[in-house]
């Protein structure tokens, strides 16, 4: 089986700071990937580098077989590689229907056909009842659905989650882990940054470890929180 | 045409320029640390000068030895209109806090039209014909004196930054406005200062304007438009920069009134902007945002 | 398409719409001149502050020199009209397209360079500036002397010609006003329209939904830039002369805002609303002080800045969105 997403020896340097050393990785069609590490490792120059908002210094990001670093973040998008932020951005004074419409725009100019795309995907996300709130006006929790939801609307092949879980409180967290899981099952890669260790281990295949910009550890979740090197980095003892 | 007309020119419009200079200071002081875009700058220049005009018709001070007063006028003006006004707006979209200055622009403007009128007024003092000769040189010595009294209260101001508590409070205030909280800063009240600093300077520059040219209300959107060109031409939120913008843009003025006709002079200055808009939009001197 | 302009509005709404629309079809046999001439100005400005709200309350654009359309629209028009005789309608087809021109090149240069928010507001000023000063060396068409256009007699309206009674100026002023509102109004329903809200809302969010801002933010000018044109063509030949000191000033450029700012930025009754708002006012003030025997020039202007300020410090969001909460045409929340 192809990789959906191939990570070829990239690097990132900020004025003589190295950011992203020489990662390596492929994440495979349908499955969840997770990049965990400490703070400063990486994790988010290497998400930028993969949505286009980052040039990598060296190597090489494939998409499906094509080259996508140094595109635009809209040319990325189309390709089939929606993201989210960190810090929510939804669009403030449009109503949450709209605001994933906007995304649902992307692959049809009909603005009925918009619509039905929206609500189904409003529906999954569990969002529908509160489809005409306007996206200011949500809690935390629902923002960061929407934030899911209008990223879904473009109808990606591979989404790209950053810290989907910060700021969540555990219930809020197992219904967002659940919601990814079964948008999983029907289909969606999935690549998350993530911190909150009881969503990785609820969902990741296969989890990346950087430290210092460097990749560490690569693997099944339940082998990578054992290495060592993870745990003296990252984890701690009182993980396990 | 004979070289010493190009260099009395030059040196004509250079004299004018430091004149400028110290007008875009002001601006470029306010916009590197309340970060606001004053747009009614040049209308209270506009004022400082018919200020100036009416202290001279009616008493015969002359304007630069008004200077002080005058600037003192325009910096309780700027400070309460900070204080008072713009501050609530510090955080609201930039496009509101201009649209908000827009609106001063308009006020003043008028104002300043209902009560003086749309002729051109100025100030004759006893020196305005006299000249200064320098070999080939002839320079106006209104011209002369308003340069240096621009070079005066431009190095003031620098020492002010530099070396007072106040000026390195406020030089705070811009570089790290959360940091300059957390010190214990009023950082609102420095603000308005700031402002009040801003306005004084382009009071100071009224005053030496006024010997120059002829004073009308329009007078005030044109030179907020050139202090703008000055600003981001010479480095926004650089002070030399912002002198060394002024002289640029009065010498290029100059040069192109004699070159081409008078009033395509600000052309050129906005041709100067849109360039510098597009390939170096931190201006000469100017940092590069990051 | 019916379904596209009228879904989703209160059916309150559409009747006061409907409404006024109706009140100001018959207005001209219940007004004498002046106030024909009143309405027209007040139609006037809700055309060009619909035109300008597309760039600004749309794709949150700033352009603080929006003259710079109205004066080419105006001079392409009148200079065909006196020098080869070609009437406006058809002149139209040559004043849009330069003004929309005019409005790609702006764009272009700022935004391939990034030059946005107050930087972008600055250069949009120096080009209609600079149109200003050039225009006043254009012999072709009159120069700083100013251009005029042949006036004959008002006895029979020229529709062709735009040659007549202010009656008929009204009723084009009207047609087009309406057009602009549901041209607008089909555009914001629309995909072109949804981007803009997420352009205006966040242009990097937008960026990383697939939307190509840099083509949207351009068709947002452009169309902005046409639909202004559209305005100058008017404006030539309901006033019959031009000079470049007035319709490239940046007094014009800052009038034309005034509506749809106090109205309401972005949203459709905003422009007309503050149209009618603020031509209204200030011309009654005016002429309360002509009939108390004052004559002050600069009074309305200053009065514009007043009602400027009320609105930006008190009702930030404009006067429409307020009252049509207290109307109840707010959509279910």
């Amino acid at each position: 089986m192809t990789a959906l997403l191939t990570i070829a020896g990239v690097s990132k340097r900020f004025h003589g700071l190295v950011a992203v050393d020489r990662v390596s990785c492929d994440v495979m069609p349908g499955e969840i990937f997770a990049v965990i590490g400490p703070n400063g490792a990486g994790k988010t120059t290497l998400f930028s580098m993969i949505a286009g908002a980052l040039k990598p210094d060296e190597g090489e990001i494939a998409f499906q077989g094509g080259r996508i670093d140094g595109l635009r973040p809209d040319e990325i998008c189309r390709r089939g590689v929606a993201r989210t932020f960190q810090i929510v951005r939804p669009f403030p004074a449009l109503t949450v229907e709209d605001n994933v419409m906007v995304g649902a725009l992307l692959r049809t100019a009909d603005v009925g056909r918009a619509a039905a795309i929206a609500d189904d995907v409003l529906a999954r996300l569990d969002l529908a009842d509160k489809r005409d709130r306007v996206a200011s006006s949500l809690t935390l929790p629902d923002r960061k659905r929407l934030e899911v939801a209008r990223a879904l609307a473009t109808d990606p092949k591979l989404l790209l989650l950053d810290e989907v879980m910060a700021g969540l409180r555990p219930t809020e967290t197992d219904r967002m882990v659940a919601i990814l899981r079964e948008l999983n099952a029907q289909g969606l890669t999935i690549l998350l940054i993530e911190h909150v260790m009881r969503a990785v281990l609820a969902l990741a295949s296969r989890v990346l470890v950087l430290h210092h910009g460097a990749s560490i550890a690569l693997g099944k979740p339940a082998d990578v929180v054992r290495e060592p090197a993870v745990i003296s980095s990252y984890l701690g003892a009182e993980a396990l | 045409m004979p070289v010493d007309v190009y260099l009395n020119v030059a040196v004509s419009g250079l004299l004018t320029g430091l004149v400028y200079g110290l007008m875009a200071l002001g601006l470029s002081v306010i916009f590197g640390v309340v970060r606001v875009v004053n747009f009614a700058h040049g209308e209270m220049m506009t004022i400082a000068m018919y200020l100036a005009i009416v202290l001279f018709q009616s008493l015969h001070l002359d304007p630069l030895v008004m200077m002080v007063p005058i600037a003192g006028v325009l910096f309780a003006f700027g400070y309460a209109l900070q204080a008072g006004l713009i501050n609530p707006f510090i955080n609201r979209p930039e496009h509101a806090q201009f649209i908000l200055l827009v609106a001063v622009a308009l006020i003043l403007v008028n104002v300043l039209l209902l009560i003086f009128g749309p002729d051109a007024r100025s100030v004759q003092t006893s020196y305005a014909y006299d000249s200064f000769a320098l070999g080939p040189l002839i320079v106006d010595a209104t011209k002369v004196y308003a340069g240096a009294a621009a070079i005066v209260v431009a190095a003031a101001l620098f020492a002010f930054f530099r070396l007072s508590y106040v000026g390195k409070a406020i030089r705070a205030c811009a570089d790290n406005y959360t940091g300059a909280l957390v010190v214990g800063l009023n950082v609102k009240r420095l603000y308005a200062l700031t402002f009040g600093i801003g306005a004084a300077c382009v009071g100071a520059a009224g005053s030496m304007l006024v010997l120059i040219i002829d004073v009308t209300p329009p007078l005030g959107p044109q030179y907020t438009l050139l202090a703008f060109v000055i600003v981001i031409t010479g480095g926004l939120g650089s002070m030399p920069g912002a002198l060394l913008g002024g002289v640029l843009i009065g010498m290029t003025e100059a040069m192109a009134g004699l070159l081409f006709t008078p009033s395509a002079k600000s052309m050129f200055a906005f041709a100067i902007l849109v360039l510098v808009l597009l390939f170096r939009p931190q201006g000469i001197l100017g940092k590069r945002a990051s | 398409m019916m379904r596209r302009l009228v879904g989703r509005v209160a059916p309150r709404g559409l009747w006061l719409l409907g409404a006024l629309l109706l009140a100001l079809m018959i207005a001209p046999h219940f007004a004498n001149d002046y106030v024909l001439t009143v309405l027209i100005l007040i139609l006037y400005f809700s055309y060009t502050g619909q035109a300008w709200n597309i760039m600004m309350g749309f794709a949150g654009q700033l352009s603080l020199g929006h003259a710079l359309y109205v004066g080419l629209g105006a001079y392409t028009a009148a200079a065909l009209y006196v020098h080869f005789g070609i009437g406006p309608w058809i002149g139209l087809l040559a004043a849009v397209p330069v003004a929309m021109a005019a409005g790609a090149i702006i764009g272009f240069l700022a935004f391939r360079f990034g030059v946005a928010g107050v930087y972008f507001a600055i250069l949009t000023i120096a080009f209609a500036e600079f149109a200003r000063i050039g225009f006043d060396h254009v012999a072709y068409t009159g120069g700083s002397a100013g251009y005029f256009l042949p006036v004959a007699q008002y006895a029979h309206n020229d529709l062709w010609n735009l040659r007549g009674a202010p009656i008929m100026f009204y009723y084009v002023i009207l047609a087009l006003t309406v057009a602009a509102f549901v041209l607008c109004r089909l555009l914001l329903r629309s995909r072109v329209g949804y981007f803009w809200l997420a352009i205006r809302e966040d242009e990097e969010a937008a960026r990383a939904l697939g939307i190509d801002t840099f083509r949207y933010k351009m068709i947002a000018v452009v169309i902005s830039a046409g639909m202004t044109a559209v305005a100058g063509v008017f404006y030539a030949f309901y006033y019959n002369n031009l000079f470049p000191e007035q319709v490239f000033s940046i007094a014009r450029s800052i009038e034309l805002i005034l509506a749809p700012i106090i109205g309401g930025i972005g949203t459709l009754f905003g422009p007309v609303l503050g149209a009618f708002v603020l031509t209204g006012l200030s011309e009654g003030m005016t002429d309360l002080l002509h009939a108390l025997g004052f004559d002050i020039p600069g009074a309305k202007q200053v009065f514009y800045g007043i009602c400027l300020l009320v609105v930006v410090v008190a009702l930030p969001d404009g006067i429409w969105p307020w009252l049509s909460r207290r109307l109840g045409l707010e959509r279910r929340r």
